[in-house]
Formats: C-alpha cells, structure tokens, sequence
C-alpha cells in the first residue's frame, strides 16, 4: 500500500463522517497546520493516544562538508522530535510481532 | 498544546462545523495515522514531515531490579522525520528570539 496523504485523510471524513469535501480537506489542513504554528512558536504538542511534539535546542557543534572534507561548523538550531505514546507503541509493536511469526 | 486545544483552535476556525464535528475529525485523523503505522505503512505529509518504523533489533536485555538477563525480540518503533518547512520555521523562529535578545543588548 503507498503512504497515507492528506488527500486519503480527507476522504475518510467524507465518507465515515459525512462531512462534505471541502470540509473535510480544510480540517486536515487545518489540523496540521495548527500543530506546526504551536510547534513555530516553541510549544510542544501533545496528542494523547498517539504521542508529543517536543521541541530541542542544539548548540553549535562541528561538521563537515561530506563532498570536500572540509570543516565547517554547523549552526545552533531548535529541531522538532516525535515520541510516540504507549499506545501507539503497543499496536506498532504488536503488528511487528505478528509478522515475524 | 494538547489534543482539546486543537480541536477548539481548529473549531473557532471553522465556523461550519460544529466543535462536537471537529473533534469527532480529530479523532479519526488520530486513528487513522495509527491505523496506519500499526500496519507497517508510512504517513506523509508535505510540508509537515513524514512516519515511518523503524526497526529495533534483537538484544540482551537486563530486569534493573534483579540485574537477570533477559532476551528482547526485534521490534518497530514509530519514527517521524520533519519536512523541510518545518525544520526551517521552527528555526527561523529560533533565529528571530536570538536575534531579538541581540537587539535589547545593544
């Protein structure tokens, strides 16, 4: 099966909720939207059931051009991490499980 | 942010719906991502980012009480990758602070 888009998101309000189309596609844009603005204005995000947004500052630390070798620092920065909650660990756990049996 | 505020962000937003209609989308949005992962497929989102599992091999593993070995099986974990606007607004946005403690600085 190929990855789930927003598109397929949408059809599944459509028909499961009964919301029109474009409901249905601007609640989905909607949705991710609002996580990324409160991810932009450095709040975490926490979505029971599924798993938190966190936001971490990394200091400047040394890199390298992969192509010349040659060194140059890579800039302090603010990353987004993902940690999944127990819930959704335990069912992609036990999908893994099933499987490799 | 938890999951009632987005769905009041999103209700005040969209006005056509009800906050009982939004929340019941939440929700099947929720699952559906779930539904997904748990059956080994990936999510993608453009401009957001996308999952994936990533594999955790078998290992030795120890009981912190007892200090007993024990056996862990391989398992898939969830993974999320951000997208490039992502990564680049939640940085800007660094830079922007950073840039504005400058300011009161000097």
């Amino acid at each position: 099966m190929s990855a789930l888009t927003k598109a397929q998101m949408a059809d599944r309000l459509f028909e499961e909720l009964g919301l029109n189309k474009r409901e249905a596609k601007e609640v989905v844009e909607m949705f991710f939207d609002e996580v990324r603005s409160s991810l932009e204005r450095n709040e975490q995000v926490k979505l029971s059931g599924f798993g938190n947004f966190d936001l971490r500052e990394k200091g400047e630390r040394p890199g390298r051009n992969p192509k010349t070798g040659e060194e140059i620092p890579i800039s302090a920065r603010r990353v987004v991490t993902f940690r999944p909650g127990q819930k959704l660990k335990a069912r992609v756990e036990a999908y893994a499980g099933r499987e490799s049996e | 942010m938890t999951k009632s505020e987005l769905i009041e962000l999103i209700a005040t937003k969209q006005t056509q719906l009800s906050v009982k209609d939004v929340e019941l989308a939440v929700k099947t949005i929720i699952e559906q991502m779930s539904e997904t992962l748990s059956a080994g497929n990936r999510i993608e989102i453009r401009g957001f980012g996308s999952f994936s599992l990533h594999y955790r091999a078998p290992r030795i593993g120890r009981n912190p009480k007892t200090g007993e070995s024990v056996g862990l099986a391989g398992k898939y974990v969830p993974h999320f990758k951000p997208g490039k606007e992502l990564r680049d607004r939640v940085n800007a946005f660094l830079e922007q602070e950073q840039a504005a403690v400058h300011d009161d600085q000097s």
